[in-house]
């Protein structure tokens, strides 16, 4: 029991992420008909056993590539089998239909997509017996495009989270990561259309981009050694850097976004490598560093113990302002490369890209499980917070319920986190003394 | 009759008797004061006067009539006024705000009667002689001296009967000490009662009437200050009961001088402090509290930094900016407040043990947690921690098994200077014996130990050499604690050059 207790209060957040999936899975389970090629494949075995082989049949068809793909294949195979009179007609009802009562002789079958079977022009053909691809029950959300879209959701603002756990674990906040994101994707994009706009070549982009992680970079090494120097509040400090960063973004881009880049520049946010979204690549590597970095080095170590008291730290001979200041410009750096995957994502450099964003990453966060007192959490726990997150959003959606709701359950839930949480200390130290 | 009478006050805490069945009165227009070594049980009594605390079993009685105090407003609306050594104003409101805080004037609908507030204002700064400043200064520009006065003038808002007075002069310069205590004279030919909290015997004797010693949290001797002399004063604060065994210690060669301080000082804290310590030794260093002595430790460690003097380590001058600096070189502090500056509570006793120590057990970038968890598992069996506890928190465990753990943690660094502040507090005996033993074998591995402590006994027993710091000053030394008394330690801890005479 106590087992289990410890595993939950680790990755409790794991089973409520686990939970949503599976309670999306359920409220988004369809009637879904098997389509195009894969369609095509099942009618056509259907059709051999039912028919003649001189039988007429039609196959009807809408406009999507996937029917498309289904009259090919379907015509392909019923050759293959030895039917010789098949006719098809691909396009809107009406045509279809046109297309239907131009044949010579009425079809014996009517082999339909499923786009075409639900339309109103079969009712007055009773005689002719109609087929389409078998139906089968599977949740839109575990549809592998839905899956992608969250994977690729979710990596700038997993990416960003990483940092934003550092600085919370020190039991500080950093309110500009939003800010710099925009930054570095107007100074990625401005670098790279200046080292040759769509024409710049690979190293022109490997430059912009390294010189917009390092501005970013840059940025949190000013907030570290600000907060650290003359020992200024961290919300303060960070909610200046905000407002600078975002105020320069728009003077560096007088306000418009840039667009002028490589076609090939979105490799990093919208390309695959080996079938896997890059960026969601980049970011399992980056967690899995991180996670290292804080449970196997004595940085990490200082991280926490920064966190769970400076004074007692200091005392134990820990040199605390240059944790927090490394601390501060990783966050920076993180940022910096968030910014540089939104940019080849959305293929513009825009200093509206961080609106917002630093408040998802800290939702992130909490609900991950890192205490804002400091001194406690889990980088994979952020990893999860970012997950439940960008589930919940894409459920939501898929469930066509509107934005403004989405943002209230949001809220809701970054709540309902922090309450779970305090709950679990209670459970797991009943007697604790502070 | 009196006007404030207690009557049998006990009050415990979990495993400590703070104040046993004291009885104790105040008359009008009387100063008492209130005597007592560390830990003696004066802020407890003083706690409970003040409302802050209730006490187990006893009665206070104001003018012959029971009283409770369930909050400290009880207290205050009672006539009641307490000045802290440390203030309870709020730093960044006028004189006037503060002086009113909890307690404002106001009319039927909640608007302030501002110009009724002035009044009384103006009044009750002119009888504690702060006149002439205007209301609307901002608290947190006045001096020590000023911002106490205006914490008396709150007393009289509440229209106070009593004030008490915990340390008041503490860090009053000579001249302001000397105001201070006119207007005590000037309160009681006003009626008022007065307890005044001191370790000075000069300053008792000139404003208390009487005075009440406490031991241990009973009341071991109450007198006309006319009848008690400065002597006897001292022989009823020392003399606390010796709870403590000490272990066996083999004489040994003192070594070469490890650490040297020379003139060190900083601010009224630490003034001019000088003394040598020797591989092998165990200096004693104790005094009342703010006597300076955790200061100074602080600057032998890069905590904080000396205004001027320095620091000899191994005869080579050293000047450390932070901790760090200093525990590299081979010195560590056990800090006297393990709670807030020994441990990370939140943290696994491992995770606290490896803080100071990871250099050493680090692969590379990597950190190497088999060795860290061997090196601890050695020290634990020595310690008499069990190895099984390794990643229980710290923040709950026992007082004793958290300062061990903070122990092992310094032992690991196998440093030359180790310093000890108050390395017993809020520790059971057994458990005492054993870290008593462990600094003895450090002494006896040639390591050098500066032990810090307010109890006389352990300071007695364990010491080679003790020197006795009397504000911000070493007042004297000690150079055979055997043949030694507590009495002659209080007397260097209370001194005043008149008390070989008298």
């Amino acid at each position: 029991m106590k087992r289990f207790l410890l595993f939950l209060s680790d990755y409790g957040m794991l089973v409520v992420l686990l939970v949503l999936c599976a309670v999306f899975s359920i409220l988004t389970l369809e009637k879904q008909n098997a389509t195009g090629a894969d369609g095509a494949a099942s009618l056509a075995v259907q059709i051999n056993a039912e028919f003649e082989k001189d039988d007429p049949i039609f196959i009807a068809a809408g406009t999507s590539p996937d029917d498309a793909a289904f009259v090919d294949k379907l015509e392909e195979a019923l050759a293959e089998s030895g039917f010789t009179n098949v006719k098809s007609a691909a396009g809107s009802p009406p045509k279809v239909k046109t297309a239907l009562r131009e044949l010579e002789n009425e079809p014996r079958g009517i082999a339909m997509s499923p786009s075409t079977s639900g339309w109103k022009i079969w009712g007055d053909l009773p005689n002719v017996r109609r087929l389409s691809p078998s139906e089968g029950f599977w949740p839109v959300f575990l549809n592998q495009q839905n899956l992608l879209s969250i994977a690729s959701q979710i990596s700038v603002i997993a990416i960003m989270a990483i940092g934003m756990t550092l600085v919370i674990i020190t039991a500080g906040i950093d309110l500009s990561v939003g800010s710099l994101l925009a930054f570095t994707s107007v100074a990625t994009a401005w670098c790279i259309e200046y080292l040759g706009a769509e024409n710049a070549g690979v190293s022109g982009m490997i430059v912009g981009s390294l010189l917009g992680i390092f501005a970013g970079g840059l940025w949190g090494l000013f907030s570290g050694g600000m907060i650290t120097a003359f020992r200024l509040p961290p919300f303060i400090v960070t909610l200046s850097v905000m407002l600078m960063a975002s105020g320069l973004a728009y003077v560096w881009s007088n306000g418009t976004s840039i667009h002028d880049l490589p076609e090939s520049y979105i490799w990093l946010g919208r390309g695959f490598v080996f079938g896997i979204p890059t960026s969601l690549i980049l970011m399992i590597v980056l967690y899995i560093a991180a996670h290292l970095m804080m449970s196997r080095t004595a940085l990490g170590r200082y991280i926490y113990a920064v966190g769970g008291n400076p004074e007692a730290a200091r005392l134990s001979g820990v040199p605390v302002r240059r944790v927090l200041i490394v601390v501060y410009t990783l966050c920076g750096l993180l940022a910096g490369l968030a910014g540089v995957v939104t940019t080849s994502k959305l293929e513009a450099g825009s200093p509206t890209f961080g609106d917002l964003k630093e408040l998802m990453v800290i939702a992130a966060v909490v609900v991950g499980g890192t205490s804002i007192a400091g001194g406690s959490g889990r980088i994979f726990g952020t990893l999860i917070g970012a997950f439940i997150i960008s589930v919940i959003q894409t459920g939501l959606n898929l469930m066509g319920v509107t934005q403004y709701w989405q943002t209230f359950v949001l809220g809701a839930v970054i709540l309902i986190a922090v309450l779970l949480d305090r709950m679990k200390h209670h459970l797991l130290n009943p007697n604790r003394l502070s | 009759m009196a006007w404030l009478e207690l009557s049998q006050i006990t009050k415990s805490f979990p495993g400590v008797l703070a104040v046993d069945d004291v009885s104790i009165s105040v008359e009008r227009g009387e100063c008492l004061a209130l005597m007592g070594e560390n830990g003696a049980g004066k802020s407890t009594l003083i706690k409970i006067l003040a409302g802050a605390i209730q006490p187990d079993r006893g009665e206070i009685l104001i003018e012959g009539q029971h009283v409770q105090f369930t909050d400290p407003m009880a207290a205050q609306q009672s006539g009641i006024g307490v000045v802290y050594q440390e203030f309870n104003l709020i730093p960044d409101l006028t004189i006037r705000d503060n002086l009113f805080l909890g307690r404002d004037l106001t009319n039927r609908v909640g608007w302030l009667r501002q110009k009724e507030e002035t009044n009384l204002a103006r009044e009750v700064l002119e009888k504690v002689g702060l006149s002439g400043i205007s209301l609307d200064t901002v608290c947190r520009r006045l001096n020590v001296a000023q911002q106490q006065l205006v914490e008396i003038a709150r007393a009289f808002v509440a229209d106070a009967k009593l004030i008490v007075m915990d340390e008041p002069t503490a860090a009053l310069t000579n001249r302001e000490t000397e105001r201070l205590f006119s207007l005590v004279d000037e309160l009681k030919t006003q009626g008022i009662a007065v307890i005044y909290i001191s370790h000075r015997l000069e300053e008792i004797e000139r404003v208390a009437d009487r005075v009440a010693v406490l031991r241990d949290g009973t009341l071991v001797a109450e007198d006309n200050i006319a009848d008690m002399n400065r002597a006897a004063l001292i022989e009823h604060m020392v003399g606390r009961k010796m709870n403590s065994e000490f272990p066996e210690r083999e004489d040994s060669e003192l070594g070469k001088v490890a650490l040297e301080t020379i003139n060190l000082t900083r601010g009224r804290k630490v003034r001019e402090v000088s003394f040598s310590l020797h591989a092998g030794e165990i200096l004693g260093l104790t005094g009342l509290v703010g006597a300076g002595r955790t200061e100074s430790a602080r600057l032998i460690f890069g905590a904080d930094h000396p205004d001027s003097g320095t620091i000899e380590l191994h005869g080579e001058s050293i000047r450390f900016s932070s901790p760090r600096q200093a525990i590299r070189k081979g010195i560590c502090l056990l800090t006297e407040d393990r709670k807030q500056q020994g441990l990370i509570l939140e943290h696994s006793i491992l995770d606290n043990f490896g803080l100071p120590n990871l250099g050493d057990f680090s692969k590379g970038p990597f950190l190497d947690v088999r060795r860290e968890a061997v090196a601890f598992d050695q020290l634990a069996d020595k310690i008499g921690v069990r190895e099984s506890a390794r990643q229980q928190i710290a923040g709950t465990l026992s007082g004793g098994n958290q300062q061990k753990v903070v122990l092992a943690k310094w032992l690991q660094r196998n440093a030359d200077v180790l310093i000890f502040d108050e390395p017993t507090r809020g520790i059971d005996v057994g458990a005492k014996f054993e870290i008593y033993k462990l600094i003895n074998d450090l002494a006896a591995q040639g390591k050098a130990i500066l032990f810090i402590s307010s109890e006389l006994p352990e300071t007695l027993g364990m010491c080679d050499r003790i020197l006795v710091m009397r504000e911000g000053e070493i007042a004297g030394e000690i150079n055979d604690p055997k043949s030694a008394s507590q009495v002659d330690i209080m007397k260097l801890a209370v001194h005043d050059p008149t008390l070989s005479n008298r």
